[in-house]
């Protein structure tokens, strides 16, 4: 087995300007948070970013990354609209790909298949397919004859996620009650990274959970980084919940340009470690 | 909150959103939202045992599980991860009611966003599941604000399909089914020869010319409206001693 081990700095060298990246996760909930803030703090921009979103959509927004947002939703779940993305919207400083949560998968899952598109009937009659002018429709060759979306494949370059245990050949475990997406996340892109809460001996896997928690192989990564807490601030149970408070001083922090940069100075603009203590006092 | 009288609003909307679901047979009855969860588990508990329920997140549960309660009771039955509920939806098992920040006659539903698609005036949940919630299977939705605001002539965007969208699709739209839109004044529905929403009943101390003026279109009214349906007394004691005993659905719907 490859000792796919590497540090967050490298994994920020593998992205590039004008690169489509997935994080995976769900809302606030175990986001490769650690992942997101170093790419917040460097000079990558014009980013694509595929998301089921939260604050990693957000953060990245507010830190002049990112060009368009491929989403369905971008929430924090306890407070509904993520508020940096929503001022992004409402200035015009992102533009958007609109889908539905499913039409987002299928978008995936034709990527990690290596098709052009898969067929649905979503998206049919809704604005989705006004506000996406590049989707089209595509007719059954069978005797039923009807138009269905063809929902276009959702290529990454590179796709980020957080789980809770790997070992250190980039097999991947959750220890939650939702895998999410992250799976075909990873099927879906080039390169793939994932941060986890702590690398484990592979003989160890399943002390922590059964079988079926081993949800990423290492088929599916080339690189592995322990950030202990990486997904702090939102929600990695059983290892934490999310952390409201944190989470309403990150909300509180899109009021006004001083709220942000306060923000971005004390949690931001230092390094994982520097942030892991400032969260923990 | 006051239980003391008999019913509240709160309770009497529970109560409608539980007619959402009668006579809907073994299919997830999916709720979105407080008012909403405590009607469909009043469904499940009383006169619709064969609904399926989640928790809100990815678990089913099979007994008549507590709103607006810290760690409530579970009866897991079964996993439901995102991942399957797009299997459940897309196989036409599932009754979901929605949200809406806005709505219109024929039942096109937006909460996605207002205004500009480059620059919105409001950016509001994104398309969320709607568009695919509505061309699959029934859809309900639960407003707690009757309002000009919300029952709007034209939305500016269309996340859930309306019956008019619907039909232009022939039979690729044959999944589609809007049921019913409960709100706090109300109960409106679709039963129309066009499709076009009609006042189906008005909750008491609610006059019909209330509902009107809340609305920003011409609603079907035929002339004999009736006042929706009172909670029963096995109701209201499931209501508040099983499924809210704190008054979440009170919080919701103060009048």
């Amino acid at each position: 087995m490859i000792d796919k081990r590497v540090t967050i700095d490298d994994v920020v060298a593998e992205v590039h300007d004008g690169m489509t990246v997935g994080i995976g996760g769900w809302g606030s909930r175990r986001k490769p948070m650690a992942l997101v803030r170093a790419l917040a703090r460097s000079s990558v921009k014009d980013l694509t970013i595929v998301s089921y979103g939260g604050p990693d959509v957000g953060l990245l927004c507010r830190s002049g990354m990112v060009r368009e947002v491929v989403y369905a939703f971008v929430s924090l779940d306890s407070i509904p609209l993520e508020p940096h993305f929503r001022n992004a919207r409402q200035s015009g400083a992102v533009t958007t790909m609109e889908l539905d949560e499913g039409m987002f998968l299928l978008g995936l899952q034709a990527a990690a298949w290596r098709v052009p598109f898969l067929p649905t009937r979503v998206g049919l009659g809704s604005d989705v397919m006004r506000l996406n002018e590049g989707i089209r429709t595509v007719r059954s060759p069978y005797a039923d004859g009807e138009e269905f979306v063809a929902m276009p494949a959702l290529e990454l370059d590179v796709a980020l996620i957080h789980m809770h245990r790997g070992d250190q050949g980039g097999n991947g475990q959750y220890l939650n009650v939702d895998p999410y997406f992250d799976d075909l996340m990873c099927m879906a892109a080039h390169r793939r990274f994932m941060s986890v809460e702590r690398i484990v001996d592979t003989d160890d896997f399943l002390k922590e959970g059964p079988v079926q928690s081993l949800r990423i192989n290492r088929l599916m990564t080339d690189g592995v980084v322990e950030t202990a807490h990486g997904a702090h601030f939102t929600e990695c149970v059983p290892d934490y919940p999310r952390d409201e408070a944190f989470q309403r001083a990150y909300t509180a922090s899109a009021k006004s340009d001083e709220a942000w940069h306060e923000f971005r100075a004390k949690y931001i603009d230092v390094t994982e470690a520097e942030y892991q203590k400032a969260v923990a006092s | 909150m006051n239980r003391d009288g008999g019913p509240t609003r709160a309770e009497v909307c529970a109560v409608a959103v539980a007619e959402c679901f009668r006579n809907n047979g073994e299919i997830l009855a999916n709720p979105i939202g407080t008012l909403p969860m405590i009607g469909g588990r009043l469904a499940r508990a009383t006169f619709a045992p064969e609904l399926v329920m989640t928790d809100g997140e990815a678990l089913l549960v099979e007994n008549a599980m507590a709103v607006g309660v810290d760690n409530p009771e579970k009866v897991v039955g079964a996993w439901n991860p995102y991942r399957a509920m797009f299997d459940v939806v897309w196989s036409g098992r599932r009754h979901v009611i929605m949200g809406g920040s806005q709505i219109d006659t024929y039942g096109n539903q937006n909460f996605a966003f207002i205004g500009d698609p480059a620059a919105p005036k409001t950016q509001l949940l994104g398309m969320r599941g709607a568009p695919g919630n509505t061309i699959n299977d029934r859809t309900s939705y639960w407003i707690p604000n009757h309002s000009t605001r919300v029952f709007v002539p034209t939305v500016s965007v269309v996340s859930g399909v309306g019956y008019d969208r619907a039909a232009e699709l022939g039979s690729a739209g044959r999944y589609h089914q809007l049921v019913r839109v409960v709100t706090n004044l109300c109960v409106l529905d679709f039963e129309t020869p066009d499709h076009r929403l009609r006042l189906r009943s008005v909750h008491p101390g609610v006059a019909v010319a209330d509902v009107v003026e809340a609305t920003g279109f011409e609603l079907v009214i035929e002339a004999d409206v009736p006042e929706s349906r009172l909670p029963t007394d096995e109701e209201l004691a499931l209501i508040r001693d099983v499924i809210d005993p704190n008054g979440a659905g009170e919080a919701e719907v103060p009048a």
